[in-house]
């Protein structure tokens, strides 16, 4: 159950894992997540599902190491198994034919914006897809965004890729220079904050899909709670993806770092027990 | 499945029963007094997650077994929610034959140990016992027995597994392996039905393993019970949600022909009041997940949890009292109840209050939370309460509590655990439009059979009730697998 059959790593700390999960392969759409466990004592995790094959029966998981548990992922080896691995979970991308689909990702974030501009692309909009990160070697999956959008553009805050600067400028670059009926970003919530505060500078209804501390993944606990045009919603059962134009993402980057403190003791802690 | 009468009768005229009834005249049994069970000292227990209650010796069990009069009309019955026949499991107690006191309790349920623990037996069993309606006398603590025969089979190590009649290669799906789904798996199972119980955490055992704290229900029983029924031949698979992985449509082709949905109450409500979004302010469900499921305040265990100092707990039922228990035992200074009417209605266990009271834990009753206050950093550190005041009785029955003007103040804290309900999980229903719900979203039964609207899908417990107890959704699994049973071999024979 849950064995890994591939693992690749994009950069140093992002690592691509395709696990064998056949029931999950068959029925997740773009959009969904699954919550992974690691260890009989690790913690529940959510990550975005970037891709599926149904017929190997396998799904691809994109894991950037920020944590301890995120960590425990990456230093699973082919062949090794993931302890608990359950979804497809959240409310699958509705896509549609709208025209032209501005896709924006940033850092690990580009995965799971993957499998959305794919279909996308084969509901026959146009697509623009910029990918933005600090430097060239985080820029991930350029490749395949590539085969699914008309244009990718690349944005690296040093310039060693693409063109410098922020993924804002990007879009705005686009949004001067075309209509562009619909956006989608998926990153850092401040990422996605400033993001959404630009294609509303152009009214552009834009999608984003959040990814917040979780414990059960399916209603129970409420740890995923944020507000969206004032009321509170749950990321994932009413989500992942919400109108970035509502989210209250200030009250989002505070509610991650909830754990903060816990979360950095912890991860050196495990470092030092690593380097003994 | 209703227990008839004559069987009754028929079961208290054998020769044992007669026997040990003519042991002692009546008026000798209503003489004793009740017994009581021993608990860990208060101070001595929020240090860890030592169970509170100690059990009965197997002097106190037999002595307490002498009061029951073995009544020709057993009315205990009529409150217990899976008819358990207690003055026959009590008698076999009486008798000094333990285990076979324990096999009565299987009988009918799937949860002995569970139920003698956590059941709110002075509203059902002990209710309706003839010391507490005719002699204004304390009760027999049937409560107490159940629990000291359950854990003496535990104990001795010779578990009995209930007969299993011969398989009849029908296969059917448990959604969820709470109470109600546990109860159910283990009635078809006796009946002979392949069962598979699904489960979308990692851990079997749903509300009982997620829920219920360590000090109140040690895991460690309900695995047994979960072991007892797996050697019945029941099938379990967590990690898999009905409806996602796989959805209904999908399970009858791969050969079942029955359901029983059993998926709970998950989604905790919040009150809606200004500031409830702030770093510290969590649900019981979460914060309960946490402490029991995730084993978070271990150092082991990679999950993290806020070990508040000054936390309170919003509402006053069980689960209140479960997380602000927890709350102390996790080293809180300060624990706290802020409850908006006043004791005589607060839905808790009168043993949890009295427990949580030994415990140092303070009631703010006729108090209500309107505000959170945060630091810079998101982090809550007050609540503003208002006092309350009762008025005239809503549609609860209870006096509806009315806000006092002006009656404002501010409370210092770090942690605050939100218990004021729950509601259904959307996760079965949303992936099954054609399945009738309320618009509280709880799923639409016939009363007797618990059949839903998809006539091959039967459901009970939180799920149908919207937010009740273990004993009842363990009625309804039983209750349901009744229906189940007839309505498969019913279309088996037409």
């Amino acid at each position: 159950m849950n064995r890994i059959i591939e693992k690749e790593f994009f950069s140093e700390n992002v690592v691509r894992l395709e696990i064998e999960a056949p029931r999950i392969a068959k029925a997740r759409r773009a959009g969904h997540f699954v919550i992974v466990k690691v260890g009989e004592t690790g913690e529940r995790i959510p990550l975005t599902i970037a891709a599926a094959d149904p017929e190997r029966g396998t799904i691809t998981l994109v894991i950037q190491r920020v944590g301890v548990s995120s960590r425990r992922i990456t230093e699973l080896e082919v062949g090794d198994e993931l302890t608990d691995l359950v979804g497809p979970l959240g409310e699958a991308t509705h896509i549609e034919n709208v025209g032209t689909v501005l896709a924006c990702g940033g850092g690990v974030g580009v995965a799971p914006l993957l499998p959305i501009v794919e279909a996308l692309k084969k509901a026959g909009n146009r697509v623009i897809t910029i990918l933005a990160a600090r430097t060239k070697d985080l820029i991930i999956l350029e490749e395949q965004m590539a085969k699914y959008s008309d244009e990718v553009i690349i944005m690296t805050d040093d310039g060693s890729h693409g063109k410098k600067g922020l993924i804002t400028d990007g879009m705005k670059e686009v949004m001067e220079r075309e209509q562009v009926d619909e956006a989608v970003v998926i990153g850092p919530a401040i990422m996605m904050k400033f993001a959404a505060l630009t294609t509303k500078e152009y009214n552009v209804p834009t999608v984003a899909s959040l990814n917040t501390i979780m414990v059960d993944g399916t209603g129970m606990c409420g740890a995923c709670r944020i507000t969206v045009g004032g009321k509170t919603k749950f990321v994932c059962v009413d989500g992942p993806e919400f109108d970035a134009h509502q989210v209250d993402f200030d009250e989002m980057l505070l509610r991650l770092n909830g754990y903060k403190e816990i979360e950095k003791g912890a991860e050196q802690e495990y470092l030092k027990s690593k380097d003994k | 499945m209703t227990v008839t009468k004559e069987f009754l009768k028929e079961e208290r005229e054998q020769a044992w029963r007669v026997d040990i009834r003519k042991l002692l005249k009546n008026k000798e049994r209503t003489g004793f007094t009740r017994v009581h069970m021993g608990e860990v000292d208060p101070m001595e227990r929020i240090q860890s997650n030592i169970e509170v209650n100690t059990g009965l010796t197997e002097d106190e069990a037999v002595n307490e077994a002498r009061r029951c009069l073995d009544c020709p009309d057993p009315t205990c019955i009529s409150g217990c929610p899976v008819e358990i026949n207690i003055p026959k499991f009590i008698k076999r107690i009486e008798q000094g034959e333990f285990l076979q006191a324990a096999q009565v309790l299987k009988e009918t349920s799937a949860l002995p140990a569970v139920c003698g623990r956590v059941c709110p037996q002075e509203k059902q069993c002990e209710a309706k016992c003839f010391y507490q309606v005719k002699m204004k006398k304390d009760p027999v603590a049937i409560g107490h027995l159940e629990r000291f025969a359950a854990d003496y089979e535990r104990e001795s190590g010779q578990i009995s597994i209930p007969e299993v009649a011969t398989a009849n290669g029908i296969k059917v799906a448990v959604i969820g392996s709470g109470p109600a789904g546990l109860t159910f798996a283990g009635d078809m199972a006796k009946q002979g039905y392949d069962v598979t119980v699904f489960e979308a955490l990692h851990e079997i055992g749903g509300v009982l393993k997620y829920g219920i704290p360590e000090f109140r229900l040690p895991n460690s029983i309900v695995d047994v019970e979960i072991n007892s029924l797996k050697k019945m031949g029941v099938k379990f698979e967590n990690n898999f949600i009905v409806g996602r992985t796989a959805t209904i449509e999908d399970l009858k082709e791969e050969g079942f022909e029955g359901f029983f949905t059993g998926s709970g109450a998950g989604l905790p409500r919040f009150m809606n009041i200004p500031g409830e979004n702030y770093i510290g302010i969590l649900s019981s469900n979460e914060y309960l997940t946490r402490v029991n499921l995730m084993d978070a305040a271990n150092p082991e265990t990679d999950t993290p949890i806020i070990s508040g100092k000054n936390v309170a707990v919003i509402g006053g039922g069980n689960t209140a009292m479960d997380s602000v228990r927890t709350a102390k035992r996790l080293g809180a200074n300060r624990a706290m109840i802020i409850y908006r009417r006043s004791m005589e209605e607060m839905p808790a266990r009168v043993e949890e209050i009295k427990h949580a009271e030994e415990e140092g834990i303070e009631f703010l009753t006729l108090t209500n939370p309107v505000e959170y206050f945060a630091d810079e950093t998101g982090r809550v550190n007050k609540v503003r309460v208002q006092k309350m005041e009762l008025g005239e009785p809503d549609a609860s029955g209870r006096r509806r509590p009315v806000a006092i003007e002006g009656s404002e103040y501010d409370i210092e804290v770090d942690t605050v655990v939100v218990s004021v309900g729950v509601s259904p999980n959307p996760l079965i229903p949303s992936s099954l439009p054609q399945l009738e719900t309320t618009r509280w979203g709880t799923i639409v039964v016939d009363e007797e059979k618990l059949q839903t609207s998809i006539p091959e899908m039967f459901a009970g417990g939180d799920i149908v009730r919207g937010g009740a107890t273990v004993i009842l959704a363990m009625g309804d699994g039983r209750n349901a697998a009744a229906a189940m049973h007839k309505y498969l071999q019913d279309k088996l024979n037409a």
